[in-house]
């Protein structure tokens, strides 16, 4: 059980309120496969990845960042039990996606990035750190269904 | 590896940071030791609360350092020589926590610069810091 803090809790529906899906999940999955773009091997039929233009204009990139920000508000209702939460996505990405899961924090950094330039002096060291946090759960319960 | 247009983006950046190395470099750390608890252990000798005048003249070296070292990408190694010596005999800092820093730096960036930290800046500065570390270690072993 991982114990948030009235602080952390406040923090995370805080920001997750403030910010737009619509705009910052594309982002953060195009930043993903712009500065790391080992993790385009998992992207192969969406098209145009050739380089950081054709990424951020790419219609399927921007899809599948609603998908995950969508998945990420199911952590923030269930923020006491985000381990169960994602039992079946965690499983999904390891045996059906295969997803290197060394990878996930390179996702949670991009969309780190990506809330700091959203929410500038808001986004002070310890929101951040709540939402570092926050990220951290989300990545370890998707790594527990891996064997 | 860095293409000469990344190289001058970086170089261009850390230019205009200079002015406000002590607050970039401040910021970063404080991040870093909301995040990382584990890095505070490397700061029992300094008063690293927010805007002691330890933590401002850190993060101004740190920030000052890192922009020297764009200034000419291709002599990291020549220009970080005493920094390589410092870090691997005397702070012994376990590099692990350059990439701490490194992320932390990247999300001051993004509070700073707001849009302007375009996913092209943010791949060409997260080689750089990348790089930047490495070198640091060099002498380590």
């Amino acid at each position: 059980m991982v114990a948030w803090t009235d602080f952390e809790r406040v923090t995370i529906k805080d920001i997750f309120s403030k910010i737009d899906y619509e705009v910052v999940g594309p982002a953060a999955i195009s930043r993903c496969l712009i500065v790391y773009p080992w993790t385009q091997r998992y992207f192969a039929g969406f098209g145009n990845l050739y380089n950081a233009a054709a990424i951020t204009s790419n219609p399927k990139v921007a899809a599948h960042g609603k998908v995950v920000m969508q998945g990420l508000e199911k952590a923030v209702k269930n923020m006491d039990n985000i381990k169960a939460t994602f039992t079946e996505l965690s499983t999904l990405h390891s045996e059906k996606l295969q997803v290197d899961p060394d990878n996930f924090m390179l996702l949670g950094d991009c969309l780190a990035i990506v809330v700091a330039a959203q929410l500038g002096k808001d986004f002070s060291p310890e929101v951040h750190a709540a939402f570092q946090k926050f990220l951290a759960v989300v990545v370890s319960s998707l790594r527990r269904q891996y064997y | 590896m860095l293409s000469k247009r990344e190289k001058d983006l970086i170089k261009e950046i850390w230019e205009r940071l200079t002015p406000v190395a002590a607050e970039i470099g401040a910021d970063a750390l404080l991040r870093m030791f909301a995040s990382y608890p584990g890095t505070k252990t490397y700061f029992s000798h300094l008063d690293i609360s927010p805007n002691s005048s330890h933590l401002l003249a850190h993060g101004k070296k740190i920030v000052l350092a890192i922009a020297e070292g764009a200034q000419d990408i291709s002599q990291l190694t020549v220009t970080l020589a005493p920094l390589q010596t410092l870090h691997a005999y005397q702070l012994r800092i376990d590099p692990r926590n350059f990439k701490l820093l490194s992320h932390s730096m990247l999300v001051s960036l993004a509070c700073y610069l707001g849009d302007e930290f375009t996913p092209v800046a943010h791949a060409a500065m997260d080689k750089y810091l990348s790089a930047f570390a490495a070198v640091l270690a060099e002498k380590y072993r």
